[in-house]
């Protein structure tokens, strides 16, 4: 069915580029033409060339802008304060340690993106300097492309696509058609025909263009593709003649002639002014939930930074208070120094604090982060599994900051047609008058009644009805539009649609209509072709009927139908709608009304897809009526669309009813195991369909979304038409929340959220649910009823939507106080909104057209690919990335706490801990990688087992793992870790002659340590404590983590070793030399480094440990239960529960470790009831794998009834 | 234009995106890592790997504590207090007085209860002493410690305001050397027949080696004349020798003196000792016999501290303090005598946190059995 575009359209151009008013409109002078004397005074306006720039930099801005560019992010601007505080004050760190990575970022992101933009130069350049021609002086010359201006005549042959939005004038078809793909504009493949200027198609060879004398007013450039209004007038013998231009008559730039040998096209809006520059940059940013609490944590962070900065700063200046202390006799200030004023003095203190303590703050977690979602997003994209052979399309990522949000979705909002169900549409029947007819596929040009429907009232339709049929079959083969693909070539061989019927297709951009129209042929009515104006039918007696082709009532659906008007040879005018049923009915005034009603509700019920036909007939004097309401509407170059409207209504009237059609859509391979698998992992389902109830119901039940013992409730117009809105809403209300509430107290120990309700809520009554009304106090929380009623509804039908009301609900649940994560999927135009209203936007790579795919997030090719999509990498990707986030604020508390206690122990001078080089790499080289890979390839849970048991998605809902008991937890343990470090450190060197016993060099013996070596101490149990932390959380070793993990630590070995091992002839100190190999000469280092690494990690584990055996989560069951079946638990499938209870005895033991120290220890401790533990604990876990595994199988088990 | 058109079919504008380029290609990725299905190693931590742990951290640890414990415990240490705070100590007079015309001199007798068998090392050990303080610790020149000649003469800026002397510059400039711990130790023994017996010190091989011989050169080469060598530059202003004259032994003199590549190297702690003598073993007799020994602490009037008021450095000296002073940072001073084990000294710490860490390893060890067990067994 073909989509209403228009409000979409103004929505996306809102989205897209802010509410603009076009108010002005330009004129164009044909060929540079003046205007005769006597005609409105122009005011001739200055148009840009048609230069194309997509280059952001020029020469000579490039430094300047590209540094505002990357200074605006948070993190290079914080880097680059940070980097001046240390150039203007004297700070413990020498600017080096920030600039220098602030360099390399800075640098490394410029080349690049000057490398991109360079590149955009090349293709400008390219585009610009391509040669088009242009009529002039009744020649046709080259010129460059971005030498063209408004009012130019150009001409293009096949083949070639327009290099500025132009205004058909004549084309090489007598007609004045032209063939145009837009597939680089929309993706839309098909062929779509433009129509050239009615009194300028004759104007076909460069000498008769160059004579047109005419002015084009039109509106100001917008960016609206789809979209244009105009007018053009011409100069006859001085006497201007007006005509309406529409988006039919209008060439986009970007778009390609097809099938027309040339046209001639007069150039209206050039350069950046076309509808595809326009269009070029207009994606909104969509945020992840993910990274607004990352921000969330920096600023706890900053806050700690400062707080500590200003603890220390306080403190100094009290401990300073005693001049012996502040200045003792061995270590005085300069003079300078000390004329300094001491407001200045504690400002610079506190300025070197956070300067030393800056590194806090994860700066380089940001470009950690981006890199992890721009490497992870190919995953999706590898994926073999989402890779649809047949379609040869794999899953498409538009932007990658959002996968984790796609483990974190809530609500699923998906379309019906070719979302759930293929899109693939079949005719299945139709009736005329009450009487059936199916198209078989054996029906040899006769018309066969469907002798196996039930319904089948007659079979032997007399006379009148005979006529009635014919006009049907005609009415359906003319009203449409569809086009027939002339010619298709095929391995070099040019087939028309003679040579071999096999050959020609239709192509339409609604299936429904393509369906309906090889149903006609199946029943023996051939729709051939549009010629000259006249549609050609191939009728059952193989005799060619045209009919001339007056008008198209373009479909939209706001009407929901569409007409067309044509003139049989005879010469009758006939008027010819079809139609959704509730748009024909009332528009009907004779025919077999009632029994076509039973009808279309009986397949609605079946789930088919029914259409009315009707018809008119047009007296000559009612058609010419017709033409002037519709040229009237036409030429208005304000509200066209509104006038339109209202002049369809005006003529789509006294219709008489003929018949109506049933089409059937197919439900997509696997959709209803994939809507019960997002039902437990927790999701709301909700489907959002332009179609009528009972289809959409149908469809629904099949798909799993309502179970039979569903309790369907109703918020339709029918029942809206009983009851007033209000007492419906509360009705409702009441029904969900008393059984929902009794429900769940008495259940209340299993999972609160499978209720057992479904909802149906159709657009209008949606749109009165929505509409504020004033004065009534009751009716203000409509809005907030409504969304109680979804709350507790498990799957929600909201049928006849219409695309903005698609989006009206995707942002009343997104806005609404939970403010749960949204999902719209979508193949069509019509659920483009949605898609850019919704968190995560996908895009199913459907029959209709490439805007949904273009404008959504991530897509997928098929419906069932959401699962993998969700359950598998959505769950991986927040796994993934909360660890990153949580991991790098741990591992800098951890790194900087040490040298904020050591302060206490320093007088406060903002020593350092560490040595400069630790301080620069600890982030960017020794302990960054790890994490990297972390964040790629960890897999907590086996993919198969996600994908098996959905419910695991719960585990992570509701950003679970970063919330902030979590990310308190990780930062106490950083303290922690870091209290350990400094002072196990500390004790060690505190009072005790903690030296190397020196065999290093020479056989002396007593070497004392002194400051670096402390902080080197601190650093390496540092280093190898975060890294083992990580290697702990790690389930998944490939030997990527092998190599990563402990190729850092060795690195840092290494770097150590170096770094101490020469004296550095650039630097200006040499207090690391040989500081790291005399630490590592010492026998008590080694014995404390492991004793401070052991003791940092043990609370975690611990904590993780009781964790599990305590109040495990879902994960970690299925992580043990795979662990018992050593990663077998997905191949594991207990058919027969017989020889899973069999298998239970000779199972290897959960925790075969553990007998080997009962061996050693059996005296020691309960003997006796460990070994009755060991005997239970294994059958104990067992049961929930077979429970889990049992539970999967009753799931396949469905999907097989399906 | 296809390649602007494709920027625009992307709804962004970046011409470089492999994406897309990525999205022509629908093959099959067989890789298994590009299909996330590597071969792996997928340990959880359950709670019996867990225990096992546990079970062996307690069962290493804890005789690693015990060892470190006695080992410890072993090592004797003596530690003499000679700050001369207390009035009955002979060395209260010089804490007290501010002549600074005689070198003052005292003497703290102490008795050794155990016999010293091994190398005995002495240190002296300070307090209150930041010599951790940030700008204390950057006040050094390194590279005129290297020998470098160029710095020599143009010490850093870091060493303000130990950088220059009557516009001489100062070698070694800093306040690091500038403070650099002068009092002089002497160890006799008291043998009841013989009188007081000098104790052999050794201060070669106090420093590191690589400080010695690598970080520490002496301006000029090995063979030249220190004095030559450094003329031109001024003594620390709190030295009362220029650093050509820090020993006899020109192995030892100038940069290259232990003693002051020992204080070069800056404590981690305010309270800190640094290894003054060693006292090597000798074949036959305890190296320190049980008895009664005396500390002699020659105060050698190095020390002339600047004034606090005075806002120039002068070139008189106005000498305040006798010894080395501490007592304005309240500070303490300490002889230490310590032999020295594997583990190096005496370090109770390490094994009682090894004793601690362990034993609580066992103990979460059994706590985590009976949970392990009782959750099991409901």
């Amino acid at each position: 069915m073909g989509m209403d575009f228009s409000t979409l359209r103004t929505l996306i151009s809102r989205y897209c580029v802010g509410e603009e008013n076009w108010v002005d409109s330009r004129t164009v002078y044909i060929g540079h033409k003046e205007p005769p004397p006597g005609a409105e005074a122009f005011i001739q306006q200055r148009f840009p060339d048609n230069r194309i720039v997509s280059s952001k930099y020029t020469f000579w801005n490039f430094i300047p802008k590209n540094m505002f560019e990357q200074f605006r992010r948070v993190a290079n601007f914080y880097f680059l304060i940070i980097f001046l505080v240390q150039l203007i004050i004297d700070t413990p760190t020498s600017p080096v340690t920030s600039g220098l990575p602030l360099v390399f970022v800075i640098t490394v992101t410029a080349i690049k993106q000057g490398y991109e933009d360079w590149l955009r130069h090349k293709a400008d350049n390219a585009v610009n300097q391509c040669p088009v021609h242009v009529v002039q002086h009744g020649k046709v010359i080259r010129k460059q492309s971005c030498k063209l201006r408004v009012g130019d005549i150009v001409f293009v042959k096949e083949n070639e696509s327009f290099p500025c939005d132009l205004i058909l004038l004549s084309s090489s078809r007598d007609d004045g058609t032209c063939y145009v793909t837009t597939a680089s504009l929309d993706g839309e493949s098909s062929h779509k025909t433009y129509y050239a200027v009615q009194d300028t198609k004759a104007y076909n060879s460069e000498k008769e263009v160059d004579t047109i004398h005419a002015t084009i007013e039109c509106e100001q450039p917008q960016p609206d593709l789809y979209k244009f209004v105009g007018r053009i007038n011409i100069y006859m013998d001085n006497e201007p003649v007006a005509r309406p231009l529409g988006s039919e008559n209008l060439l986009l730039r970007g778009a390609t002639l097809k099938n027309t040998e040339y046209i001639y096209a007069t150039a209206i809006y050039t350069g950046m002014e076309t509808k595809m520059a326009l269009n070029y940059q207009c994606k909104s940013q969509k945020r992840s939930a993910v990274e607004k609490s990352m921000n969330a944590y920096l600023v706890v962070y900053l806050c700690i930074l400062i707080s500590k900065a200003l603890i220390n700063t306080v403190l100094k200046y009290a401990w300073q208070a005693d001049p012996s202390r502040d200045e003792p006799w061995y270590n005085e200030r300069t003079e300078a120094e000390r004329q300094r004023h001491i407001v200045i003095r504690a400002f610079t203190d506190f300025l070197a604090f956070m300067v030393l303590f800056n590194y806090i703050i994860p700066v380089s977690m940001y470009v950690t982060v981006e890199m992890q979602k721009f490497l992870g997003s190919y995953f999706i994209m590898w994926d073999d599994e989402m890779l649809d052979e047949e379609l040869g399309e794999r899953a498409v990522v538009n932007t990658s900051d959002l996968n984790e949000e796609l483990g974190q979705v809530e609500y699923v909002f998906t379309d019906k047609t070719g979302t759930l169900t293929e899109n693939n549409m079949e005719f299945i029947e139709c009736c005329v008058d009450g009487h059936v007819y199916v198209a078989q596929a054996i029906c040899n040009g006769q018309v066969m009644p469907g002798a196996a429907s039930m319904d089948m009232i007659d079979t032997s339709p007399g006379p009148e009805a005979r006529e009635h049929e014919e006009l049907f079959f005609r009415a359906l083969c003319l009203c449409h539009t569809v086009q027939v693909k002339e010619e298709e070539t095929v391995d070099g061989i040019k087939h028309g649609i003679h040579q071999g019927k096999s050959t020609s297709f239709y192509i339409s951009s609604s299936p429904d209509e393509v369906a309906l129209v090889e149903g006609m042929k199946r029943l023996g009515f051939t729709y051939l072709r549009l010629k000259d104006s006249h549609m050609e039918i191939l009728n059952r007696d193989d005799e060619i009927e045209r009919f001339e082709l007056l008008q198209v009532l373009t479909f939209d659906s706001v009407r929901r139908r569409m007409s067309v008007i044509v003139r049989a040879s005879t010469g009758e005018i006939y008027l010819f709608c079809k139609g959704a049923d509730s748009s024909i009915f009332p528009r009907v005034i004779s025919g077999k009304v009632d029994q076509v009603r039973a009808r279309v509700e009986h397949n609605a019920v079946e789930g088919l897809r029914t259409l009315c036909v009707a018809y008119r007939p047009l007296s000559p004097s009612q058609y010419q009526e017709v033409c002037l309401k519709l040229s009237g509407a036409k030429l208005a170059l304000q509200d066209r669309d509104k006038q339109l409207a209202e002049a369809y209504d005006l003529i789509e009237k006294d219709l008489i009813l003929l018949g109506a059609t049933a089409v059937e859509d197919r439900l997509q391979e696997k959709a209803a195991d994939t809507i019960e698998s997002l039902h437990k992992a927790g999701m709301k389902v909700w489907v959002l369909t332009g179609d009528k109830m009972e289809t959409a119901a149908a469809t629904c039940y099949a798909s799993k979304l309502f179970h039979r013992n569903t309790q369907i409730l109703e918020l339709t117009t029918k029942r809206t038409e009983e009851q007033s809105l209000h007492d419906v809403l509360f009705d409702l209300s009441r029904t969900v929340l008393r059984q929902h509430g009794g429900w769940s107290r008495d259940i209340s120990g299993l999972s609160g959220d499978y209720s057992d309700y479904g909802l149906i809520i159709d657009g209008a009554t949606l749109s009165a649910v929505m509409k504020p009304v004033q004065g009534d106090s009751n009716s203000g929380n409509y809005k907030e009823i409504f969304l109680e009623i979804c709350r507790n509804c498990s799957a929600v039908l909201c049928c006849r939507m219409a695309p903005l009301q698609k989006a009206q609900i995707v942002k009343l649940i997104k806005t609404s106080k939970e403010h749960p994560i949204t999902l719209a999927v979508g193949d069509g135009a019509n659920d483009v909104s949605m898609i850019l209203e919704a968190h995560v936007g996908i895009g199913i790579m459907g029959k209709e057209g490439r805007q949904a795919v273009r404008n959504s997030d991530y897509a997928i090719p098929k419906f069932k690919h959401l699962k993998k999509m969700l359950l598998v990498h959505g769950h991986y990707y927040y796994i993934r990335i909360s660890e990153l986030v949580q991991y790098f604020f741990y591992k800098n508390v951890c790194f900087i706490f040490p040298q904020f206690l050591y302060q206490f122990f320093c007088g406060f001078s903002q020593q350092p801990l560490y040595d400069t080089a630790y301080l620069t790499l600890y982030n960017i080289s020794f302990t960054s990688l790890p994490i990297l890979l972390y964040s790629l390839v960890e897999q907590h849970i086996n993919m198969d087992i996600l994908k098996k048991d959905p419910s695991l998605y719960r585990d992570i809902a509701k950003n679970s793992l970063l919330r902030w008991p979590s990310f308190i937890y990780w930062t106490v343990l950083g303290v922690y870790d870091a209290v350990v470090m400094f002072f196990g450190a500390y004790f060690l060197f505190d009072n005790t002659t903690f030296t190397s016993n020196g065999q290093l060099m020479t056989t002396n013996t007593q070497m004392m340590f002194g400051n670096w070596t402390f902080g080197t101490l601190v650093f390496t149990v540092l280093v190898f404590t975060v890294t083992f932390k990580l290697a702990l959380d790690t389930h998944y070793w490939t030997w990527i983590n092998h190599f990563v993990i402990w190729g850092s630590l060795i690195f840092f070995v290494v770097f150590s070793l170096l770094w101490g091992g020469i004296i550095w002839p650039f630097l200006n100190y040499q207090r690391m030399y040989y500081v790291f190999m005399q630490m590592l000469s010492s026998g008590p280092a080694w014995l404390s480094i492991v004793l401070l690494i052991t003791a940092s990690l043990l609370p975690d584990v611990l904590k993780k440990v009781t964790c599990r055996a305590l109040w495990p989560t879902t994960t970690e069951r299925i992580q043990n239960a795979d662990k018992l079946y050593r990663g077998q638990l997905s191949e594991f499938t207990p058919l027969d529960r017989r020889q899973s209870s069999g298998d239970r005895r000779n199972m290897p033991h959960p925790t075969r470790p553990l007998p080997l120290f009962l061996f050693i220890l059996p005296a020691i401790l309960l003997s006796s009831s460990l070994w009755r533990w060991r005997l239970r604990c294994g059958p104990a876990q067992l049961d929930f794998v077979r429970s889990s595994s049992s539970r999967s199988l009753s799931m396949d088990r469905f999907t097989r009834h399906l | 234009m296809s390649r602007f058109t494709a920027n625009a079919d992307g709804g962004q504008v970046s011409v470089f995106n492999p994406r897309q380029a990525d999205t022509q290609k629908k093959k099959s990725h067989k890789s298994s890592f590009r299909q996330q299905k590597l071969p792996a190693w997928k340990p959880v931590l359950t709670t019996g790997a867990v225990c096992l742990a546990l079970f062996i951290i307690g069962l290493l640890f804890i005789p690693i504590g015990i060892a470190l414990s006695a080992t410890s415990a072993n090592i004797n240490e003596v530690k003499i207090d000679y700050t001369g705070m207390d009035k009955s100590s002979s060395c209260f007079s010089c804490w007290k007085s501010s002549s600074w015309n005689n070198t003052c001199k005292c003497t703290v007798p102490f008795f050794l209860d155990r016999s010293f068998d091994s190398t005995v090392f002495m240190y002296y050990g300070l307090s209150n002493f930041y010599q951790n303080h940030r700008r204390f610790v950057s006040s050094r020149h390194d590279s005129q410690l290297n020998g470098n000649m160029e710095s020599l003469m143009e010490p850093s800026k870091d060493c303000e305001p130990y950088a220059f002397r009557d516009n001489k510059p100062i070698a070694p400039c800093g306040a690091i050397a500038n403070s650099m711990f002068n009092d002089t130790l002497d160890l006799f023994r008291n043998v009841p027949t013989v009188g007081d017996v000098r104790i052999p010190l050794t201060g070669k091989g106090i420093a590191w080696w690589t400080d010695k011989h690598m970080k520490f050169k002496n301006p000029g080469g090995q063979d030249q004349n220190l004095t030559t060598v450094f003329q031109g530059t001024s003594r620390p202003l709190n030295w009362r020798r220029p650093v050509s004259e820090l020993d006899q032994d020109p192995e030892n003199n100038g940069f290259i003196n232990e003693d002051f590549i020992v204080w070069m190297r800056n404590a981690a702690l305010p309270t800190f000792r640094k290894l003054y003598r060693i006292i090597h073993k000798t074949k036959k007799m305890p190296t320190l016999a049980r008895g009664n020994y005396t500390l002699h602490v020659v105060y050698s009037i190095l020390h002339r501290v600047l004034h606090p008021t005075s806002n120039h450095i002068s070139s008189v000296p106005k000498p305040l303090q006798s010894d080395y002073p501490v007592r304005s940072f309240q500070g303490r001073k300490w002889v230490i005598l310590s032999t020295s084990s594997w583990m190096g000294g005496r370090n109770p710490f390490l094994g009682v946190a090894y004793l601690v860490v362990g034993s609580v390893s066992l103990f979460l060890w059994v706590v985590l059995l009976v949970l392990h067990h009782q959750n099991n067994n409901p």
